[in-house]
């Protein structure tokens, strides 16, 4: 930087290279994804792989242009199931996440069905949703739920079950009552172990409503995949995919600002010690 | 002061013949056996003792977060049955919160204990002023709107003795506050403590495995024996205050940490 009350010193400052480090870093996940991408078409071209085995990705973006509308529109549906189911995994994850963490009995005697329950693969479960809720919207939305409320739960006990212990004897000495200390503590504490949580849960939840989309729905980007895939139309199969992904990043990219606004006290080593004056 | 019935301000704090096992009742370890202390209103007392003899127990004990396994607690005339809300604590950790600014952590207990929770938010102006003249006792006037990371080691030991006063508590209990800091640090803090003391005339119960921190800011010193520990030494500490440090370089001074040195010596080789 150059100090703007000296600008005799201007003349001699060095070259600065054509990108600072801050450009480069943001340059840097494009330039990656597009290697990537550089990579497969030339994979493709090289050992002349046939477009039903793996499409070249210009085939895909072409697939991608010419299915647009019910792209769009499926795509659509598969963010408002995994929003939804998202949104009941947050709440219920929330709210049992402060009472597991709050209670080591309630710990200790629901952790194993916990471990138990998050153990079995979600895509086992459709089939039950189905017979239960029927083909659509539901099922979708409900695994989406099932498969991403378990980290959040497991983030948030964590961060109640683990309050420093003199602290804890701090506000006990107080007469503080065991809601003060959740209320107080517990909760503030483990804000930052929930929003980490989001970003996998949100992720994960994606999978959940696509997983149920394939097996059961007549809609959505999972449904769309299999139609094309049962069509033999393997560019448009791995369209779905592509979207899946890119959907995945914005959704994650989102829960990372909101992490950063409401815990910005958690992560105050990457702004140095001056901040927040 | 705000305390219920009479009592004898020579026994504020009284334990006598405290028994406590970790554990179960039989099988349990035992950390404290017939066990005894008494410590007069607005006094200072210091308790010394070898690593692992129960000295943090002890003070769990008086504080109401342990109950006993046999034996009596009595402060201000009363049975201690659960923690007790006039009582304000500090340990070796800080333990500030980091998403709260320093004014904010100090005023915590506030947030918390009677009657001022009820009154906090009609008459915030009022206790955030003497949250600010506490802190500015401390030398931490112009930090109040620091966080906790901001804050060096000994300025967030300063921001917790301040925590554990701003409800104007009838007992303080310390333990190893000063345990972590640096040595000048430290000497700075028994500066601060003592004028703290000075100031509020709170009770106090310190403990510590530093002999000159004890003999420097206290009234008596307690020695405890290895586990299961008792007290089996008392030594009163008669220089005048306010003490300075280089009081602490006195043959006075030198004798009585001797002493202290040689019992808590004896009490190792006993164990």
């Amino acid at each position: 930087m150059v100090d703007a009350t000296l600008p005799a010193a201007d003349a001699e400052t060095p070259k600065r290279p054509v990108f600072t480090r801050k450009t480069l870093e943001a340059v840097m996940p494009w330039a990656v994804v597009f290697t990537l991408f550089a990579v497969w078409e030339l994979s493709v071209v090289i050992f002349d792989i046939p477009p039903f085995i793996l499409p070249a990705p210009h085939v895909i973006f072409g697939a991608i242009w010419e299915w647009r509308v019910p792209i769009l529109d499926n795509a659509l549906q598969t963010l408002f199931t995994t929003a939804v189911g998202f949104a009941l995994a947050i709440v219920f994850g929330l709210f049992t996440g402060v009472l597991i963490g709050s209670s080591s009995l309630i710990y200790n005697g629901f952790y194993p069905v916990l471990i138990g329950f998050n153990s079995i693969p979600k895509v086992a479960v459709v089939p039950i949703l189905v017979i239960w809720f029927g083909i659509g919207t539901v099922p979708a939305i409900i695994t989406a739920f099932l498969i991403s409320f378990f980290p959040i739960l497991v983030n948030v006990a964590t961060g109640i079950a683990t309050v420093e212990p003199d602290l804890k004897d701090v506000l006990r000495a107080l007469g503080a009552s065991r809601r003060d200390i959740i209320l107080k503590v517990g909760i503030p504490r483990s804000l930052p172990y929930f929003f980490a949580s989001l970003k996998i849960a949100i992720t994960v939840a994606f999978v959940g409503s696509i997983i149920a989309e394939t097996v059961a729905a007549n809609k959505g980007i999972g449904h769309l995949m299999i139609v094309a895939s049962s069509r033999f139309e393997v560019p448009l199969v791995f369209a779905g995919l592509i979207i899946t992904a890119v959907m995945g990043v914005m959704m994650y990219a989102v829960a990372i600002s909101i992490e950063k606004r409401m815990t910005h006290w958690a992560t105050r080593s990457m702004d140095g010690p001056t901040t927040a004056t | 002061m705000a305390t219920v019935g009479t009592y004898d301000a020579a026994q504020f704090v009284d334990l006598s013949d405290i028994t406590l096992r970790y554990g179960g009742e039989a099988t349990g370890t035992v950390a404290l056996k017939g066990t005894s202390l008494t410590v007069a209103e607005g006094d200072f007392v210091a308790v010394v003792g070898p690593s692992g003899c129960g000295k943090s127990t002890l003070m769990k004990v008086v504080s109401g977060l342990w109950p006993v396994n046999g034996g009596a607690v009595t402060v201000a005339g009363e049975r201690v049955k659960g923690p007790l809300s006039i009582v304000g604590m500090a340990f070796q950790s800080a333990t500030l919160l980091p998403w709260r600014n320093t004014l904010a952590n100090v005023m915590l207990p506030l947030e918390i204990t009677k009657p001022h929770r009820g009154r906090l938010r009609a008459n915030y102006d009022e206790y955030a002023t003497k949250a600010r003249d506490l802190l500015k006792l401390v030398g931490l006037e112009g930090f109040e709107e620091k966080y906790p990371w901001q804050l060096s080691g000994g300025m967030q030991q300063r921001v917790s003795l301040c925590r554990a006063l701003i409800h104007d508590p009838d007992l303080l209990i310390l333990d190893e506050p000063f345990g972590a800091l640096d040595m000048f640090t430290r000497e700075e803090l028994w500066d601060v403590m003592q004028e703290l003391w000075t100031e509020k005339r709170p009770t106090v119960i310190l403990v510590t495995h530093d002999l000159r921190e004890a003999a420097y800011l206290s009234n008596r010193v307690y020695v405890m024996s290895a586990r299961p520990g008792r007290i089996i030494h008392s030594r009163e500490v008669t220089a005048p205050r306010p003490r300075t440090l280089s009081a602490t370089f006195t043959p006075e001074f030198a004798e009585l940490t001797q002493d202290l040195r040689d019992n808590i010596q004896n009490a190792r080789i006993a164990a």
